[in-house]
């Protein structure tokens, strides 16, 4: 077989001495498409920052057209007509769609930016590709689904032929997916070479010819697609057979523990972003909230959890009215909140895991039986934490910094559920986790849940919320737009549809959901 | 992961390495005889006991704006207010020394408590527009330093200025109120035990106390800990008011020490000098006292060597300058850590 792309041995240590990447061998064939897969943390990321030149690797080789080739930045990259699709969107949203696709490139007349051209120019190459998109509009405007084909067409602006797709399908609504998945295939017929990094299987199987595993920073295999199976992927990805499915116990809910009603949210734009939304959670239920990422999940989470005070509504939280109160009350209520971005809001990086988990009761009388902190309860604390909620470090004493994404996620988790909250907020609660941390969280959190704590879940995983929540939500441009009482009756395909703002539901005001 | 840590020390001790180098460069150039001068300026504070008294006595200020400003440092307020806390802190303790009659074990303590008071009022200021208004701390606080130079200048020379001396200088503090120097021919005084003191409370504030826990939670993440519900608000303003109570103590026992007369007719320096402290202390209570004796060696020296060679004192400000700029530079010898990094983890895999 033909190799477009061959790197042999690439090390990769970061400076907080993460092993990223162990002797890895990767080769690519030209015009197919080639699923790189593994768990987060895994070192697919990395290995493709090395080939675009974003980091440089301790050791290893990388081959190119034939030739060996020292990728020492973006622009080498490039220069080869190596483009990257980042994980996260490297646009420029106060920018129209044009201007963001010739950005670095722009067509000029005399001193000036040549509008006209630079409008043509992508209209040209929306064609030729088949990624249709209005070059006039600007980014902040337009859906997420549309996002990714103009950062694949800016892409394709520079020439690339070999592209790089990091967990393109991430934030998009199966049928976004699916018209992105028509636009890679129109691509790979006219010869382009397409790397896509995923963790979903069902779309590794629809999508690519071949299949690279990671495990741990190492390559553990090659695969045809073709002759695999999930279930044979999935094992290498993972290193034993994983439980997909997760069995959520049936509920009985009792009371309310959190009432939300016509809660509204104005942004500093003006623009309205959570327009009268309203529910109840019950104790001994999971309420789903699902959604494309960006329809107002962060401001209606931060509303409810004291981050962020609401223009309108009333929020009670365990039978108290915590509208527009500080994080500490809503706390002080029975609430605990497993934040969206973890590093800005769940941890402090710098600080020791001990210190992280006693965050929210440092204060406590437990803690402070005299004058001055207790070191030995703080330790104790830590101890007894670290291995109830099974964080994998030397020494509760290690900065938590160095812990793994699905280690640092246990730690929030660990101090959240331990103060015995009646209300979690999850948001994007497995996100950048490893399947082993994410079974572990899922559990606890149906645990809690068992014992009677109210559970808001909010996740752009379909197959996360679809199988944990009792009921479920939809939420799109800042509404509930649908509500199934029981959410196993639900399709994917369905969900997607409301997701996109395609269907709504009747729902009577103040009732929603509830 | 011990090995970072002698990486910290390696690190800064080359560049104090470097920077010593670069000044006898300097002085080499400069000076008809560099070898004596650098070696007055090195061996200089330990020939005699008056000069080694001298550093001593120039280490215990400094302690007190290093621990200042380590403790705004660590709340990540780029507080720079100590110069003017510990000038105020000192005008406030000439008052109280001139004025008030006290016996003598308890004229001194009213005297520093006064100075504390008059350090926390400054600290307050800066503290309470950032925490209310979002000001820039770094701007108002350096400001301030001036604004809190003429304050004092205005009380000294209107209020309690000695017209018989020939200078500017204050009345004579009433000898009630002096900290006793107790270790002739040096000026050592008892403020140096009030120093010890403060390293002792800023390090069990810092890392013993909810306070200290909360003020650093703030400084290494703020959203973190607002999310947490520490009221970070009053963390800010409280990080600031008590950095000015020990700066503003600080003031106070130079005062009362050495000085027994107001006669400062510009800002001491002092306060600047503490941020350079807190820098090579990496912002810990424990190590403000070596880094303070540390950069007291240096100063002593620079004046030695100045009064005894051709070589003037501010050729310290050089390897001040390249010292702070090594010891801050992320990048400077980070090709090694990485490598003893990559060794490590590959070790440990």
């Amino acid at each position: 077989m033909d190799v477009l792309l061959e790197m042999k041995g690439i090390e990769k240590v970061y400076p907080n001495g993460v092993v990223a990447n162990q002797g890895v061998d990767f080769s690519v064939a030209p015009g197919e498409i080639h699923a790189l897969v593994g768990e987060n943390g895994a070192g697919k990321t990395t290995l493709m920052k090395i080939l675009f030149g974003l980091e440089q690797p301790e050791g290893g080789t990388i081959t190119y057209k034939g030739k060996p080739l020292h990728i020492a930045s973006p622009h080498v990259a490039i220069a080869n007509g190596i483009g990257m699709v980042h994980q996260h969107f490297m646009l420029v949203p106060s920018l129209s769609i044009a201007e963001n696709v010739v950005l670095g490139l722009e067509p000029k007349r005399g001193l000036s930016f040549d509008w006209k051209t630079a409008v043509s120019q992508t209209e040209e190459l929306a064609a030729r590709y088949n990624l249709p998109v209005n070059p006039t509009a600007r980014v902040q405007d337009i859906p997420v689904g549309m996002r990714q084909k103009v950062k694949i067409l800016k892409a394709l602006m520079r020439g690339a032929e070999l592209l790089v797709l990091d967990e393109p399908t991430a934030v998009l609504t199966p049928q976004e997916t699916t018209e992105l998945f028509a636009a890679l295939k129109k691509l790979k017929s006219q010869g382009h070479t397409i790397i896509f990094i995923s963790h979903k299987l069902r779309e590794v199987k629809e999508i690519s010819d071949r299949v690279t595993v990671m495990r741990a920073g190492r390559l553990i295999g090659v695969t045809d697609t073709a002759t695999a199976t999930e279930r044979d992927i999935s094992r290498m990805m993972v290193g034993r057979d994983v439980v997909l499915h997760v069995d959520k116990p049936p509920t009985t809910p009792g009371d309310a523990v959190l009432r939300v009603e016509g809660v509204r949210y104005v942004a500093d734009t003006g623009k309205e972003v959570v327009k009268g939304v309203s529910f109840e959670v019950r104790a001994g239920e999971v309420l789903g909230i699902a959604g494309v990422e960006g329809n107002g999940q962060r401001e209606l989470v931060e509303i409810l959890t004291g981050l962020r005070k609401p223009s309108a509504g009333r929020v009670i939280a365990a039978g108290k009215n915590v509208t527009g109160k500080d994080c500490r009350a809503v706390r002080q209520a029975g609430v605990g909140h497993i934040p969206e971005d973890r590093m800005t809001h769940g941890v402090a990086g710098l600080g020791t895991i001990e210190e992280n988990l006693i965050a929210d009761r440092y204060d406590s009388k437990a803690l402070n039986p005299r004058f001055l902190l207790s070191l030995k309860s703080v330790s104790e604390l830590g101890k007894k934490l670290v291995k109830e909620f099974d964080i994998r470090t030397q020494s509760p004493k290690t900065p938590v910094k160095m812990l793994s994404g699905g280690n640092i996620q246990k730690v929030v988790v660990a101090r959240e559920f331990s103060a015995n909250p009646k209300l979690i907020v999850a948001n994007q609660p497995t996100r950048g986790v490893d399947v082993g941390a994410t079974e572990f969280i899922h559990k606890k959190l149906l645990e809690n849940c068992a014992e009677g704590a109210g559970v808001l879940l909010i996740s752009a995983d379909l197959n996360e919320v679809m199988s944990l929540s009792h009921r479920l939500a939809v939420m799109y441009g800042g509404e509930i737009v649908a509500v199934f009482p029981n959410a196993d009756e639900v399709t994917e395909e369905e969900l997607g549809l409301y997701m996109l703002g395609v269907k709504r539901m009747k729902l009577a005001a103040g009732s929603e959901a509830s | 992961m011990k090995k970072e840590h002698v990486f910290e020390v390696v690190r800064s001790l080359v560049a104090i390495l470097l920077a010593m180098l670069l000044g006898f460069i300097v002085t080499y150039l400069v000076s008809k005889q560099p070898g004596e001068a650098f070696q007055s300026f090195l061996t200089g504070p330990f020939t005699s006991p008056r000069r080694f008294g001298n550093l001593i006595e120039a280490a215990i200020p400094l302690t007190f704006t290093g621990l200042a400003v380590s403790m705004a440092f660590q709340a990540a307020q780029f507080n720079i207010g100590a110069e003017g806390q510990f000038f105020f802190g000192a005008t406030a303790a000439t008052i109280v020394g001139i004025t008030v009659p006290a016996p003598g074990w308890l004229h001194p303590i009213l005297a520093l408590a006064v100075g504390g008071v008059a350090g926390a009022f400054v600290g307050w200021i800066p503290g309470v527009l950032k925490a209310r208004w979002g000001a820039s701390e770094l701007v108002s606080s350096l400001m301030l330093n001036y604004v809190f130079f003429r304050v004092g200048m205005y009380l000294i020379n209107y209020h309690y200025r000695d017209t018989t001396a020939g200078a500017m200088v204050s009345l004579p503090l009433k000898e009630t109120s002096w900290l006793t120097q107790f270790l002739p021919p040096t000026r050592i005084h008892y403020g140096i035990f009030v120093a010890i003191l403060a390293v002792i409370f800023t390090y069990l504030f810092l890392y013993r106390s909810r306070w200290g826990y909360a003020l650093r939670m703030t400084g290494l993440n703020l959203p973190f800990a607002n999310y947490s519900g520490i009221n970070t608000t009053s963390v800010i303003t409280y990080s600031q008011v008590i950095s000015g109570v020990v700066a503003g103590i600080g003031g106070a026992v130079e005062m009362l020490g050495i000085y027994h007369r107001f006669q400062w007719l510009a800002l001491p320096g002092y306060g600047f000098d503490g941020i350079i402290v807190a820098i090579l202390a990496r912002n810990n209570p424990l190590g403000i006292p070596l880094a303070a004796l540390f950069l007291a060696y240096l100063r002593t020296g620079a004046d030695i060597m100045a009064r005894t060679t051709d070589v003037s004192a501010e050729m310290i400000t050089v390897i001040q300058a390249v010292m702070i700029l090594l010891v801050t530079a992320q990048a400077f010898l980070a090709g090694w850590k990485h490598r003893i990094v990559v060794k490590e983890a590959k070790q440990s895999v």
